[in-house]
């Protein structure tokens, strides 16, 4: 006797452990097991740019200018006749410094903001809190973390700081739907009820809750992280000579079209893997914790 | 009504916030702020001028007052690299960053409408993963490289388009096209990835619906049912975070316009971040938060006119 296509379903996973239709269900998922590798390729030579780079990223070889790629410079050379290829390891490092740096002070500060306003609500919630959200959002992106860079002065920490203030809004607003959508369920009355105070309530049953979409939240942060510190590097605004970051790598290139493409196709191709490494990571943990996001 | 004004009254302490946020950015400077726009070689005499000039010897509270009466009588102050009113400056510039603006919008909409119609229409299919494959791609590459690349290949390599050059469009269209094209596919591509994974989502929702499949049981043509049924309703949504992705456009033109060389508000703010010109670095800033407080309003409440349900329903902020 044939099984319908449903009873199929059904006998299988009723054979199958939790554990394994889990595990069956991440192998599917290919946007996090591409983003993962891509994001652990990314972190890796980040972290251990020193130990991997072929040459010094600083050490100027006038012997070597602008020397398209060879075997004894896989990407070819710049303008101060440095390695493109070691620039590009110790770029990815000013990247993740920057972007993940950003991104983890716009979480400090905003998750407690957005945790104590979307359990306490009221007028300060409303008319404080969100209104300078809004306000801080009416900003583009880019346009604010320019103005407080350029007011803060060019750096690798003040643009840090400048991408973290653009980036808190989202974080205020994620944890705070969350909190008010969490904190009416029956588990937070039942806590409150045997005598929880209010801050054991938001910080120990509330708030681990919210990490789903926070975490999400903090993997496609640092990807818009790291085209913010790329874009503010092009204009001059972020890590600074002789450090290597790929925005600034683009900005030289752009000097030499003509003799030298490689140096303005190099860098870019390293932004856009990086980018899409935890774009794909962020799409890929949505799908996993909420399957209906699939069709996004 | 209701909600209509609602919404507009939140504006109010919304703009109220931005134009303290724009007033405090010359008070987050580090050190004595006439000091440092004037540079290490001030004379004692000319920080005192400067300090008199914006007024920053007076209370704060007076100084935001002061400030504040002069922006709402249209008066930006003054740039402090040549004297020129800032409104001057940005009422010159402002019509390229529309301009272009408007370009890159009509670009990811070529781009993105047949994508997204064929990604939803073929879904799970091969035209469904090379629609999709191709968003993500154009999600992740930045626009200003493609910025570069555009330039390396059409201006440097094949002479297509001019590097520069920019003429207004009332003035000479052809010329102003053969300017604006290329920064506005630049910027373009990746607004079309983002509007084609929000139609794709939002077509497949109604897609679903039993309307559709009421349609398609009447016996109703493919053709027919996505473009006088399934587009119209799955269109509402997408023109909402269309308009909702201008502040993010405008901060991508910022840099579009300066790897272009394009005399608009962008490349305006970065000049003047550089020059230290901060009164004209305040009204930019204070023009484009303003511009993108009143495009969100204007979507929520043609949304709110468009959908009913948002009426009844939008309570929440």
């Amino acid at each position: 006797m044939t099984m319908s296509p449903l009873e199929v379903v059904a006998s299988a996973t009723a054979t199958e452990t939790p554990r394994r239709v889990r595990w069956r269900s991440v192998r599917k998922n290919v946007s996090l097991w591409l983003g993962a590798a891509i994001v652990f390729a990314v972190l890796f030579i980040a972290v251990f740019a020193p130990l991997i780079s072929p040459y010094s990223p600083v050490k100027l070889d006038y012997t070597a200018i602008l020397q398209p790629p060879s075997a004894a410079h896989w990407l070819g050379t710049d303008d101060l006749g440095r390695d493109i290829l070691t620039r590009i390891f110790y770029g990815a490092r000013t990247s993740m410094e920057v972007a993940i740096g950003s991104v983890a002070l716009a979480t400090i500060v905003g998750v407690p903001i957005g945790l104590v306003s979307g359990f306490y609500r009221g007028v300060v919630d409303e008319w404080l809190v969100m209104r300078v959200v809004d306000a801080i959002q009416a900003f583009p992106f880019l346009i604010l973390a320019l103005v407080l860079a350029a007011v803060l002065g060019p750096g690798i920490r003040n643009v840090t700081i400048a991408i973290a203030v653009g980036y808190l809004p989202v974080f205020i607003r994620t944890v705070r739907a969350q909190v008010m959508a969490e904190r009416q369920k029956e588990y937070v009355q039942a806590a409150r009820m045997v005598g929880a105070s209010d801050v054991r309530l938001m910080f120990r049953h509330i708030f681990p809750n919210t990490l789903t979409p926070l975490i999400v939240q903090v993997t496609l942060g640092v990807a818009s992280g790291i085209v913010a510190e790329a874009s503010l590097s092009y204009l001059g605004l972020g890590a600074q000579p002789p450090t290597p970051s790929w925005g600034s790598m683009l900005h030289t290139a752009q000097g030499y079209m003509t003799q030298a493409p490689w140096m303005a196709i190099v860098p870019g191709i390293a932004i856009a893997i990086a980018v899409l490494g935890f774009n794909l990571l962020g799409d890929g943990l949505q799908i996993r914790f909420d399957p209906r996001k699939n069709r996004a | 009504m209701t909600y209509v004004l609602r919404r507009i009254l939140t504006t109010v302490p919304v703009l109220f916030l931005v134009t303290v946020m724009v007033f405090l950015l010359i008070h987050l400077i580090p050190g004595n702020p006439a000091q440092v726009i004037l540079g290490q070689d001030a004379t004692p005499s000319s920080i005192r001028a400067l300090t008199v000039q914006l007024g920053l010897n007076k209370p704060m509270p007076v100084q935001y007052a002061d400030w504040l009466g002069k922006v709402l009588h249209g008066n930006l102050g003054k740039s402090l690299l040549d004297g020129q009113p800032v409104n001057q400056i940005i009422a010159q510039r402002l019509p390229v960053t529309v301009e272009l603006a408007f370009l890159t919008l009509f670009v990811a909409l070529v781009i993105a409408f047949p994508l997204g119609i064929m990604a939803a229409v073929f879904r799970g299919k091969w035209q469904d993963a090379v629609a999709m494959f191709s968003a993500t791609i154009g999600i992740a590459v930045p626009p200003f490289w493609v910025g570069i690349l555009f330039l390396l290949l059409f201006t440097v390599r094949i002479h297509l388009f001019p590097s520069s050059g920019y003429a207004p469009l009332w003035v000479s269209p052809l010329k102003n096209l053969s300017v604006m094209v290329l920064p506005a596919v630049a910027t373009g591509i990746r607004e079309a990835a983002v509007l084609l994974r929000m139609l794709r989502a939002s077509l497949l929702d109604v897609l679903d619906q039993d309307f559709i499949r009421t349609a398609r049981a009447k016996g109703m043509s493919g053709y027919r049912i996505i473009m006088h049924h399934a587009l119209k309703n799955a269109l509402i949504p997408v023109i909402t975070m269309g308009g909702l992705q201008v502040a993010g456009l405008l901060g991508g033109l910022v840099i579009t316009e300066t790897i272009f060389s394009l005399p608009g508000l962008g490349s305006l703010l970065v000049q003047s971040v550089f020059s230290r010109d901060y009164t004209t670095v305040q009204g930019t800033a204070l023009v484009a938060a303003v511009a993108v407080v009143l495009v969100n309003v204007a979507v929520d409440v043609l949304y709110s006119l468009a959908d009913p349900r948002i009426q009844l329903g939008g309570r929440a902020t």
